[in-house]
Order: C-alpha cells, then structure tokens, then sequence
C-alpha cells in the first residue's frame, strides 16, 4: 500500500493543490483582465447595448417679415417613430399598428426603408399625428415593442397658399440628397429639410441642430426607461430669419389676385429700388402646409396635374417677350450712346406703321399714327416707329452690348431658388443667331423686333422688375433679394447719368399721367410705369404692367405678369393698388378707391372706353400719412 | 462514530448555498420577461430536499458504498441509455435540441447524467481499492478508462460535449488521486491534445516532436509508445472528420470560442454578452439586482449556464473573487479530507467528488469570460436546477461522512 502511505498522500494532495491554485489564478487574471483593466470599455459596449439614442429635431427657425411678423413658425406635433432589432420584427410591429388605426396606411417599405439607415435609431413612421392616433398608440404599447412617440415640433404657415411660392416647402430629407453632402450639410436620415423657397435657400441656417436622448430598451427592443433627462442633448434651435417681405403687402397682393385676377396665371413682385423685395407672388399657389409631416399622394398628384401648374414660380420660372417696358431699354440705350436726348424727333412720323426694307411694320396704333413724337411722347404712347427708328440708329452691335450690360441675358441672381430660376434670353452676339445647323437666320428687321421687345427675347418678371428698380433707383441693376443679397451676385451699371434716368422716369410717368397731374390739388402720389403686352406665337398674350411711385423718390416698384388673354391697362390697377397699399397703409377705402388708370397703349382698339374716360392717375393721399 | 460535522466545510457550504440564492433572487429581477422570475423559490424547495439527501448519503457507510457501486453505475448507465433511444428531452436551455433530461409520458423526470457522474466516481473507486498497486501500463488503465467513457459516450450522444468533459476530469482526478505516474496521465491525454492542436499543422507538428521526446524519455512499453504516436496522429488526421460529424451547436461553440467576433450573432452573442455583463461590473459592480445587461435581458441563460455573468456585473471583481475564493476553500477542503480519509475508498471517492466540481467551476466560470468554450454545464450552488443540486448535495454528504470517519479513526493527528 505504498501509494496510501502518508508521505505520498501528502505529495498527492500538495500536487493538487498547486494545480488548484494554478487554475483559480488564470480564472482570476480573466477576471482582472475584464473586470478592472477594460471595464470602461465593456461598460461603454454595455451602454451601447441597451440604451437607443432618440433623436430630439431642432425646430426650425422661423421666418418673419420686415417687422416681425411670422410668415413660418412652429406648433407641437407628434412624431410616431419605431425601435427594432430586426427587418422581420419592425415588419410585424407596422403590420399590427396599421390594424390599430383605421384609415392611415403605413407604407412599410418606407419605414424599412428609413430603418436600415440607421438601424440603432427609431425608425419615423408618421412625422405628424393628431392626438387621437398617439393615444390609441400609447393604449396599445404593450404590442407595440420599440414605439416611441414624441412631441416634436411642426412646421404651421398662418398664411398658407398667400407664402407658398414665397417660403417653399419642407420635407423629409431624401436618400439622394444625403448622398449629395454639399446639399444638406449635417442632415441625417429622417431629418425634414427645406425643399424649395426659403425654407430650401436659408435651410442651413434655419435647420438648426437635433438633440438626443436615451431610452434603455431590453435586448427584445421593448423600451424600459427614459433615462434622466440630464443626459440628453439639447437640440439647438435654427435661427430665425428676417425677410424683407412685408407681410401684409403679400396678403394683400394675394387677396387682391384672388378678386380681381381669380383664375389667371401670373405673377407679381413688389421691390424697393434698392433690391429689397416686399411681395412675392405667383399665381396659381399652393399651400405649404400641404408638406408637413409629409404630403399625400393624392394631394401631390392633384398639384402635378393641374393644367394651370400651381408647383410653376412664375416670378423666376417662366420666360415671357417682355414687349412694351423694354422699350425703357432701348430708350436708356439711345441716351447713354448720346443718339437722342428728351427732346429729339425721329427722321419719320408715326403713321401706323413704318417701311423697312420691303416690308412694312406696322405700329400698335394702326389708323393714324402718333405723328411726330419726342422721347417722352413715345414712351407715353408706347410708340412702335419711334423705337423701330431709335433701334436702327443703335444698330445691332450695340443692342447687344448694351442689352447684356444691362443684365438681359442673364437671371436676376434673386437669393431663392437659384437653381429654378431661369435665364433670361438675349442675344449678346450675331452668332445668336446662328442655329445648331450653322445656318444663319439673323436679318436686319430684327432690329426692328428687339427694339420693341419681341423677337429672341424672353425675360423673366423677376428680372425684368429689377431693371425696372434700377430705373426708379441709382442706374445699377442689383440682385433683389429677400433676406441679404446673394454674395457674388454680379451688378449690372447701365451707365446713365441722373438727369438721364430722369428723363426715362419722366417718360414713364407721363404713360400714366398724360394731362391729369394735380388733380386732386392736394399731396398726391405720382406713379411711373409702362404696360406691355407681349404675342406669344399660337398663344394668347402676355400682359405686363411695371411702375413704380412716388416719381420723385420711388420708394416702391411693382412688377405684374399675367398668361394669356389680358392687356398691360388691364393688370396696371394691381400694380397701382399695391403701389398704394403699401404708401397709404391698411386704409382699406383709399386703397380700395377706383383706380382709373388713362393708360393709353393697346387699349384704343380694344377697350377704346376705357381712353375716353381717362381720368385721375394721381392717387389722393389722406392727411397724416407719412411717405414711406 | 461521532456526530460532529466538518466546521469548516459546513460554513463554506453554507455561504456558498446562500451567495447562490441571494444570486438567483438577483437573477429574477428582470425588466425583460423571463424565466428566471421566482426560480429563487424553487431553488430554496430543492435545497431543504438536497439537505434530506445530503443527511441520507452522511449516513450511508462507505462500505455499503463500495458494495451497490456497481448497481448504481449500471442504473446511471441503463437511464442514460433511456435518453438517447428516445426519452430524452431538450432542457429549457439554450442547446433545446439535446435530450439531457429523461422523459417519460411527458412528465420530465430528471438528468440521469447527475446520477451517472456520481456513480462513476463511486465505481472508479471501488476499482482502484480492489488493486494493490495503481497500473502502471496504458494497458493497465483500459478498465477505469471504460468506466468513465462508456457514461461519457452516451452523454455525447445526447449530444452533451460539458458533461462528457465532466466524466473526463472525475476519470483523472481519480486515476490521479489512485497513483497513476503523471506521465502515464498525459500520454493518455495525448491523442485529446492532438485533437485540439489538429486546426493547426505547426502546432500539431510542434506537439508530435515533444510527444516523441518525452516517449524517449518516460520510456513505456515499446508496443503502447507506438499505439500513442499512432493515435496521435490518427487523431491529428482525424479531427477534421470528428468535425464534419459534430452537431451544429457544438461546432458553433467551438468556432465562437476560437474567434468570438467573427460569431457575433450566434453562439458567440452568449460570450460576448456575458463577457460585457462582467467587464462592465468593474471593481465593485452595479450592486445588487442592478444589473442592467442582466435586467434587459442581454446576458443569455442568467439564471443557469451564464448566473455567475450576474455575479461579475452586480458585485464586481470583489464579489468574483469572493465566490472564487469560496470555491478554492472548498475543494482545498476536499482535499484535505481526502488526504486524511481513514480508508482508500472513501478518500478515492472524496477526490473524485472533489475533480467533479472543479470542472464543473473552472468550465463554467472560465465560459463567462470566453477562456473556456461554451458548454451547457451548471455551476455548483449558483446555477438553477435540481439533479445537480441533489448530485451536490448527495456527494457533499458523502465528504462530511468520510471527515467524520477519519476524526473517528484517530487518523487526525498528523
């Protein structure tokens, strides 16, 4: 029985021992590994398990007028979103909380969709609920693992349809967009972005920064705790921007379309001389409050497929002959070259028309003529054969140089939408004239088209009305804009002396005021413009009116555009209504007064009424009122 | 025969069976639903029916013992056999497709493998006193070596790879603690080790050269030197094939032991999970039931396999070494008794006990922290279930007879 012998038991039992020992050290230098020399990285992973960041939206910053009224704010809403560990689980989740609420189908793909982003955040379901939907939800959490509703804030625009070409839209942020990170700088998946108008042009600076909290969540995705709000990021609000918009002008212009232009397509734009732009408007509008929390389809498709294009901004998009106001430019162009002063006579009288070549073009007024005419007559009767003359002795080289100084063929640099706005078209050289198949179809008789406004040329309102402010203002042509003027946007100096602009602006107030100024004996507004109507070939015609008041200090300058089947007279009231809406104020009956404007272009044949009775132009200002 | 029990191993007893339950009222407290809700209760039932079982086996002569080892094995063996023709059930575990538990008409009886354990260590005993002198010849040790790998087999059919390494460290405590050379210990390891080193071919290599040596060296039996190297290779070759033939379970334990990241989702979520729970404990823990791996429900199995994660993150790396210092105590205790039995037998048995739970502490504990690959064995006292509660209370029964037999024979002094 050696082995049982004492001494060898003992050497047994210390060999185990030893063992013993050995194997509890490596377990607790495991343990030590774990538990002291990386605990803060397994405490971090922990974390990381069981807590789901819940983004907290920054509300956007608001958008105020010049004086502090809301054109945008925000009003709580709530957001439906879901947490969820797997594709299958979310999937049966949405399934059950589609049974939930009746009526609203939750478009899975989507969710999917937007989860697969950003697996370890809630999904967005719904980025706006009413009250009714949040409580059936929270009633039913039980089956509705990883739900997370929030309140969070919601985008309300007070004005609605009156804004909506103004301040665009907002919506969620679309995969592409992120893929394009010059777009959206910081935006992440689910966040809601602006889209279009100055929510798209200021988005950056409105956005504002999301927040986030915690919530802990067991390792099936039910949410357990919040954890304590300390924790939480703050989210950082967007600021806030002051437009130069005046808010109750542009409700006013709205209202006014809405009774005197229902229907017609068109648009309008108020701007100080100096590019500050007070109303912005076009015709049809839809309401950007349609977009919130995500527009239906239905309402989408409506909008797409209205023939009248409500989604079309006709104040940058859409290129129209600008007609008789361009004759200002081609008036300004004779004065800078030193070819006429105030006074000068063309070689030929207007008789009705006017022989070129083999050809005879013919003026507006066609019985008669104007007669001999000097500037300011020819641009108080909208003369074609002073400007034919005036265009021949420019010749075509300086038509095209003067026109592109002036910024014709370019886009107004407006600080919205920059990528909708369009180019105007004008021709900066013969070889505009030369199409893709090299062949050459410019003619000397197009002089005469340019010089009235017809022929290659297309401009839009916004730019346009801009000429028409640098008229009314210094002579340099400047970006307009609503909130600051876009950096880099070029200026365009036409190079007129003051007394020469003075002459234009006589001419063009003259259009309106032909043998009625002083009227009304008292203080009074004398209002400059021109009407034009532009022939669109197998369309109906485009009618413009642009003027701008008072004469001596224009303080304002209104440009009105309306398709088809109008005269520059007819939409001259708008211009002169929001002309005196924003002198006069919110004084209803003097804004409201008749407006019996004696324009005296386009309207003998057509409204030959409405000449005879040409009356008051001048607009009677009630005491007290201050010039603005 | 007196009546005094062992001081020092009822208190370590005691301790450890009450950190247990206060580690399983923990477990319970849970945001995500589980089953780990109440099962302290339960645990409490099964430990007044293991104090029956354990006051039974103190009563029981080592003698009677020796006699009914045989009948004790073959019934271990034949309700082994029971599970694997088709009585058998899964646990309500993780490796549900195994048939561990012994099913009859529905009603799930028990895991005849607790049975088993303890009956092989009983008949390994009863084989080493019937010789004079420990073998000396890998031949020799044909018989014990039968003994245990025969239950070890069936419970690798179940399939179970835990308890079959359980049957594996009983077998060398005992053959150890018998008087087997060391050296004889490790060329019978040898052809595991080739195994285990086969997914490498220098390392394999490496251990073919070493093993030649130390053949020289130790200088057995010619014919047996050459079986070793044979098997050795053979086992080299065909690790690849035991591979193929592994179930699914297994063979993603054994990939997510090797490289846990790479598993992320399946079986290697247990390792990291658990492994998170206890690093994230840090030196004091979260505190008690405040364990937030274990309330979500991230640490799988906390109230069985996986309840000593639950100690690491609740009570930190103070509270691991308190339970791993109560373990040492008691098998140091084990030791001791087993050092000073009055008889070969019971200091065999008291041994084999004592191998029992080492590998059940060292397998179990070492899984939490990924040293060890994961096997569905339970960790004594902290572990939720009753055949293994009563296969620990009945061994321990023995251990507190075998101190009294040895105090009573005057055996004490030395």
């Amino acid at each position: 029985m050696s082995i049982w012998a004492s001494w060898q038991v003992t050497r047994r039992a210390d060999a185990a021992r030893w063992v013993l020992i050995l194997a509890f050290v490596v377990l607790g230098g495991g343990f030590f590994r774990a538990q002291v020399l990386q605990s803060e990285a397994y405490r971090l992973t922990s974390n990381n398990n069981r807590l789901r960041t819940i983004p907290l939206p920054a509300p956007r910053g608001e958008i105020v007028d010049r004086n502090g009224l809301l054109i945008a704010e925000n009003y709580p809403g709530f957001s439906v979103r879901l947490l969820a560990s797997r594709e299958d689980s979310l999937r049966a989740v949405i399934a059950r909380l589609d049974s939930l609420i009746p009526g609203i189908q939750v478009d899975a793909d989507a969710v999917v969709t937007r989860w697969a982003a950003v697996r370890h955040e809630p999904a967005l379901v719904f980025g706006s609920s009413d009250f009714g939907v949040v409580a059936t939800l929270e009633e039913h959490r039980g089956v509705l693992p990883g739900l997370v509703v929030q309140a969070e804030p919601r985008r309300r625009y007070p004005l609605g349809a009156a804004v909506g070409h103004l301040v665009g839209y907002v919506s969620e942020v679309s995969q592409a967009e992120l893929d394009n990170v010059a777009k959206f700088p910081g935006a992440r998946m689910g966040d809601i972005v602006g889209k279009l108008g100055l929510e798209a042009e200021y988005d950056s600076i409105m956005r504002g920064r999301n927040g986030m909290r915690y919530v802990e969540v067991t390792a099936r995705g039910h949410t357990v705790r919040e954890q304590g709000l300390a924790r939480a990021v703050r989210p950082i609000i967007g600021r806030t921007i002051t437009t130069t918009i005046d808010l109750p002008l542009q409700q006013f212009v709205d209202s006014m379309w809405q009774a005197d232009l229902a229907g017609k397509r068109g648009a309008l734009l108020a701007m100080r001389p100096n590019g500050e732009i007070l109303a912005y408007y076009s015709a049809p509008s839809f309401d950007p409050n349609d977009w919130v929390g995500g527009i239906s389809v239905a309402k989408f498709r409506e909008l797409n497929e209205d023939p009248d294009k409500p989604l079309i901004n006709r104040v940058i998009y859409g290129r129209y002959p600008p007609a008789s106001p361009f004759k200002l430019a081609t008036a300004a162009m004779g004065l800078k070259r030193g070819l006429i002063t105030a006074n000068s006579r063309m070689a030929v009288p207007c008789t009705g028309g006017f022989q070129f070549g083999n050809r005879r073009f013919r003026c507006w007024k066609r019985d008669g003529g104007h007669g001999s005419l000097d500037l300011t007559g020819a641009v108080a009767t909208s003369c074609d054969v002073y400007f034919y003359q005036l265009g021949l002795m420019l010749g075509e080289q300086a038509i095209f140089d003067e026109g592109t100084a002036y910024g014709f063929g370019q886009r107004s640099g407006i600080d919205l939408d920059a990528n909708m706005e369009q180019r105007s078209i004008f021709p900066s050289e013969l070889k505009h004239y030369v199409n893709s198949r090299g062949v050459n179809w410019w003619s000397r008789g197009e002089i005469l088209n340019l010089s009235i406004g017809q022929g290659s040329n297309a401009q839009t309102l916004v730019n346009m009305t801009t000429f028409y402010a640098a008229l009314a203002g210094d002579g340099v042509k400047r970006a307009p804009y609503l909130v600051r003027p876009r950096p880099g946007a070029p200026e365009f100096p036409m190079g007129l002396k003051p007394d020469e602009l003075q002459v234009l602006r006589d001419a063009m107030a003259a259009v309106v005021n032909v043998g009625t100024a002083g009227r009304s004996g008292g203080r009074e507004i004398r209002m400059a413009g021109k009407t034009g109507t532009g022939q669109v070939t197998n369309q109906e015609d485009i009618a413009w009116f642009i003027g701008f008041a008072p004469v001596e200090a224009p303080e304002i300058v209104v440009g009105i555009l309306v398709e088809e089947g109008l005269h520059g007279s007819w939409v001259a009231p708008q211009v002169a209504r929001t002309i005196r809406r924003w002198i006069l104020g919110p004084d209803t009956a003097a804004v409201r007064a008749p407006i019996d404007l004696p324009i005296t272009e386009e309207l003998i044949p057509r409204d030959s009424l409405r000449l005879l009775e040409a009356g008051d132009t001048t607009i009677p200002r009630p005491a007290g009122t201050g010039t603005r | 025969m007196g009546r005094d029990l062992d001081r020092p191993l009822f208190l370590v007893t005691l301790a450890l069976a009450i950190f247990g339950i206060v580690v399983l009222y923990s477990a319970g407290q849970t945001d995500a639903p589980s089953n780990a809700t109440g099962v302290w209760t339960r645990q409490l039932v099964w430990l007044g029916v293991g104090l029956v079982a354990a006051a039974t086996s103190y009563r029981i002569s080592f003698r009677l013992l020796e006699w009914i080892a045989p009948w004790a094995y073959g019934l271990g063996l034949g309700l082994l056999l029971l599970t694997v023709v088709g009585f058998g059930s899964g646990g309500e575990g993780s490796a549900a497709s195994t048939s561990s538990w012994l099913t009859i008409g529905g009603v799930r009886l028990g895991q005849p493998v607790e049975l088993a354990k303890i009956a092989t260590i009983l008949m390994l005993a009863r084989w080493f006193t019937a010789r004079r002198e420990p073998p000396t010849s890998l031949r020799g040790l044909i018989p014990p070596v039968t003994i245990a790998a025969v239950p070890a087999l069936l419970v690798l059919a179940q399939p179970d790879l835990g308890s079959a390494i359980v049957f594996a460290g009983i077998l060398f405590a005992t053959l150890f603690w018998a008087g087997v050379a060391p050296s004889l210990l490790l060329l019978l390891a040898s052809p595991v080790i080739s195994l285990f080193l086969a997914w490498s071919t220098a390392l394999w290599s490496a251990w073919m050269v070493v093993l030649f040596i130390l053949l020289l060296l130790w200088r057995p039996f010619i014919l047996e030197a050459i079986g070793i190297y044979v098997v050795n290779s053979v086992m080299g070759v065909a690790a690849m094939l035991v591979w193929e033939k592994m179930a699914p379970h297994q063979r993603g334990r054994i990939l997510s032991f090797l490289n846990p990241e790479e598993y992320r989702t399946g079986s290697a979520y247990q390792a990291i999970q658990s492994k998170v729970a206890i690093g994230s404990g840090g030196w004091f823990g979260t505190g008690f039931t405040q364990g937030t791996q274990k309330r979500s429900g991230y640490i799988p199995e906390h109230w069985t396999d996986f309840v000593f994660a639950v100690v690491g993150e609740e009570f930190g790396f103070v509270g691991v070494m308190l339970a791993l210092g109560l373990f040492i105590a008691l098998l140091f205790i084990l030791v001791r008794i087993a050092q000073r039995a009055a008889d070969p037998y019971a200091s065999i048995v008291v041994f084999g006990v004592a191998g029992l739970i080492f590998t059940h502490v060292f397998e179990n504990v070492g899984m939490t922290i990924s040293l060890m690959p994961i096997t569905g064995i339970p960790l004594p006292f902290f572990s939720y279930g009753g055949s293994f509660l009563l296969l620990m209370a009945l061994s321990l029964g023995l251990a507190f007879r075998a101190a009294n037999e040895a105090r009573s024979a005057g055996y004490v002094e030395n």
